[in-house]
C-alpha cells in the first residue's frame, strides 16, 4: 500500500510564506485563497514568548470529515491518501468547508485577479472556470506526482514528482513521501524525530506530520 | 463568498454558510414541527388544514433558501448522489416523499376524505422527524466548528423544532397552550445542557461570548414571557390571543437563536500546537491552551 503524507519540520520553519507563494504561482489560486499557508503562532506570554511558524493546509486525512459530508461525492479520498474534489460533480453547497477542521477549503463564486481587473499572466494561464462556486482546497500537487510516478519517478525525492510546497522550501522545512515505505524520507524522518498531528483528538486522522525534537534513539 | 486573509491561528467565524443556509434550518425545524404538531392536533380532533400547510411551506422555504446559497444551483441534483455517510443527501431523500405525502394529506383533507388525509399526515409527520433528526445531524457532523460539533446540540435543535412547530400550532389552535408550555421547559433545558457541554468540551471564547449574550435573550424573550403568557392562557381560557402570543414568542425566539447559531457563534476550530519546537534554548514547553479558546 502507498500512503502519502506530508511533513513539516517546525524546528526548520522561518515563516518566509516560500511555500505560500509558490503553491499560489503553481495553482494560481485568487487572493485571500491559500491552499498552503503558514499560520503564525505565539506560545506563552511576555516576556516569555516563542512564535512557532506552523504550514498549514489540507490535511488529506484518514478519516476526511470533508469526504463522509459531501452529498454529491465530488469530495473523494484515494487509495494512495489523496483526498480529491471533482469540480465537475461538486454543487457548491460549502457542507466540506464547515466540516473541515484546518480552514482548508474555500469556495469563491467569480474571478477575482490580484491587481485589479486584468488577470496577471500566470493567472490567466492556470484559471479554470471549473472552480468557480465550487470547493477548493490543497490537492498535494497530485497532478505533479501522478505524471511523474507515469514518468518513474519517486515522489518526495524528484522535484518533478513532488508538490511545488515542499520544491519551494529553502529551509527544507517540508518533506513529501510514501509513509508507508519504511525507507521513505517521511518514514525516517518520523522514525528519527519527535512528532504531532494537528487536532487529533477530533480524529481525522491527518496526513500532514510536524516534527519538534530529535528522537532520543538507542545507542 | 468572499475570500479573506488570515494567517492567525484564532477560531474565525464561518462564512459558509449564511443567513440563506440559516433559514433552511429556521423553516425546516419549524415547519417539521408544525406538521407534527399539526398530527398531534388531527389525533385529537382539531382541524390541520392550514398549519399543515404551512409546515410544509416553512420546509419548502427552507430548502429554496439553501438552493439560492450553493454555488452550482443547476447541479443540485447532485445532493442525492451520497445517501451512504452524508447527512445532507439523507436530508434531501426524505424531504422528497415529505412534500409527496404531505400534498397527498392535504388534497385528501380538502377532497373531505378523512382516513386517507389522516393516514398520510401521520406518515408525512413521521418523515418530518426524520427530516428534522437529518438536520440535527447534519450541524454535528460539521467538525470544523466546534459548537456544531457537540452532541449537545442535537436533542436541542430536535427539541427546538417541536417547540417552535408547536408554538406555531398555538397560533391557530390556543388549546394547544399546555403542550407548547411542557416544550419549552424541555427546550430550556436542552438548551442548559448544550451551553454546559460546550463549556466542558470548550469553545471558542467569541463564540461562547456570542451564546452568552443570546442565552439571556432567549431565557427571558423565548422562555419566561412565553411561559408567562401561556400559564395565564391556561388559567384563563376565555383569553386565547395569551396562547397565541406566547406561542408566536416562542417560535419566533427559537428560529432567533438558530440564526444566531449560524452565523454568528459558528467559529472554526483554529489552529494549535500541543508542542513547541525543540530550537535555540534547546527546549519545548506545552502549549497550555488552545488559541482563542476557552472552558466556562
Amino acid at each position: 500500500m502507498t500512503r502519502y503524507v506530508m511533513v513539516a519540520d517546525l524546528r526548520r520553519c522561518v515563516g518566509c510564506q516560500t511555500c505560500t507563494a509558490a503553491c499560489k504561482l503553481a495553482n494560481g489560486t485568487p487572493p485571500g485563497v491559500m491552499w498552503r499557508k503558514v499560520v503564525d503562532i505565539e506560545v506563552g506570554e511576555y516576556p516569555d514568548v516563542q512564535r512557532v511558524f506552523v504550514p498549514t493546509g489540507c490535511h488529506h486525512c484518514d478519516e476526511p470529515p470533508c469526504v463522509s459530508v459531501c452529498p454529491s461525492t465530488a469530495s473523494e479520498k484515494r487509495e494512495d491518501g489523496f483526498v480529491t474534489i471533482d469540480y465537475d460533480i461538486c454543487i457548491g453547497c460549502g457542507y466540506c468547508i464547515t466540516a473541515c477542521p484546518y480552514e482548508a477549503r474555500h469556495k469563491v463564486d467569480e474571478p477575482i485577479w490580484a491587481y485589479g481587473d486584468q488577470p496577471m499572466r500566470h493567472e490567466e494561464a492556470r484559471f479554470d472556470e471549473r472552480k468557480l462556486g465550487v470547493a477548493q482546497k490543497c490537492t498535494f500537487c497530485v497532478d505533479t506526482v501522478d505524471a511523474g510516478l507515469a514518468k518513474g519517478l519517486k515522489p518526495g525525492v524528484d522535484p518533478d514528482a513532488t508538490p511545488a510546497c515542499v520544491n519551494a522550501c529553502i529551509g527544507r522545512a517540508m518533506a513529501f513521501g510514501d509513509l508507508d515505505d519504511p525507507d521513505s524520507n517521511v518514514s525516517r524522518l518520523l522514525r528519527e524525530n519527535k512528532h504531532f498531528r494537528m487536532h487529533e483528538d477530533i480524529g481525522t486522522g491527518p496526513g500532514f506530520y510536524y516534527l519538534w525534537d530529535k528522537e532520543e534513539l538507542p545507542l | 463568498m468572499k475570500p479573506t486573509l488570515a494567517s492567525g491561528p484564532w477560531p474565525r467565524l464561518q462564512r459558509a454558510w449564511d443567513v440563506r443556509a440559516a433559514c433552511n434550518f429556521m423553516g425546516g425545524g419549524a415547519g417539521t414541527g408544525l406538521i407534527m404538531a399539526s398530527f398531534a392536533g388531527a389525533l385529537m380532533g382539531q382541524p390541520w388544514l392550514a398549519s399543515a400547510c404551512l409546515g410544509l411551506a416553512l420546509v419548502g422555504f427552507g430548502l429554496t433558501m439553501v438552493f439560492f446559497e450553493i454555488g452550482r444551483p443547476w447541479r443540485s441534483l447532485n445532493v442525492f448522489l451520497h445517501p451512504q455517510t452524508s447527512w445532507m443527501t439523507r436530508e434531501g431523500v426524505v424531504a422528497v416523499p415529505l412534500f409527496g405525502s404531505g400534498a397527498i394529506a392535504l388534497a385528501a383533507e380538502w377532497l373531505g376524505w378523512r382516513e386517507a388525509a389522516i393516514t398520510a399526515l401521520a406518515l408525512t409527520s413521521l418523515l418530518a422527524v426524520g427530516f428534522l433528526y437529518c438536520q440535527a445531524r447534519i450541524l454535528r457532523a460539521a467538525k470544523g466548528i466546534p459548537t456544531w460539533r457537540n452532541p449537545a446540540l442535537t436533542p436541542y435543535i430536535l427539541i427546538t423544532g417541536l417547540t417552535e412547530g408547536a408554538g406555531l400550532f398555538a397560533a391557530f389552535h390556543p388549546s394547544a397552550a399546555a403542550a407548547v408550555l411542557a416544550l419549552l421547559l424541555l427546550r430550556f433545558v436542552a438548551w442548559r445542557h448544550y451551553r454546559r457541554a460546550l463549556g466542558q468540551s470548550g469553545a471558542p471564547e467569541a463564540s461562547l461570548d456570542v451564546l452568552d449574550r443570546l442565552a439571556r435573550r432567549l431565557l427571558i424573550g423565548g422562555h419566561v414571557l412565553p411561559a408567562l403568557l401561556l400559564g395565564a392562557a391556561l388559567l384563563l381560557p376565555q383569553w386565547p390571543v395569551l396562547a397565541v402570543l406566547g406561542g408566536l414568542l416562542a417560535a419566533i425566539f427559537g428560529l432567533y437563536a438558530k440564526l444566531v447559531l449560524i452565523t454568528r457563534a459558528a467559529r472554526t476550530q483554529g489552529f494549535a500546537i500541543p508542542r513547541t519546537p525543540v530550537r535555540g534554548r534547546g527546549s519545548s514547553r506545552q502549549a497550555a491552551s488552545r488559541p482563542g479558546w476557552a472552558s466556562r
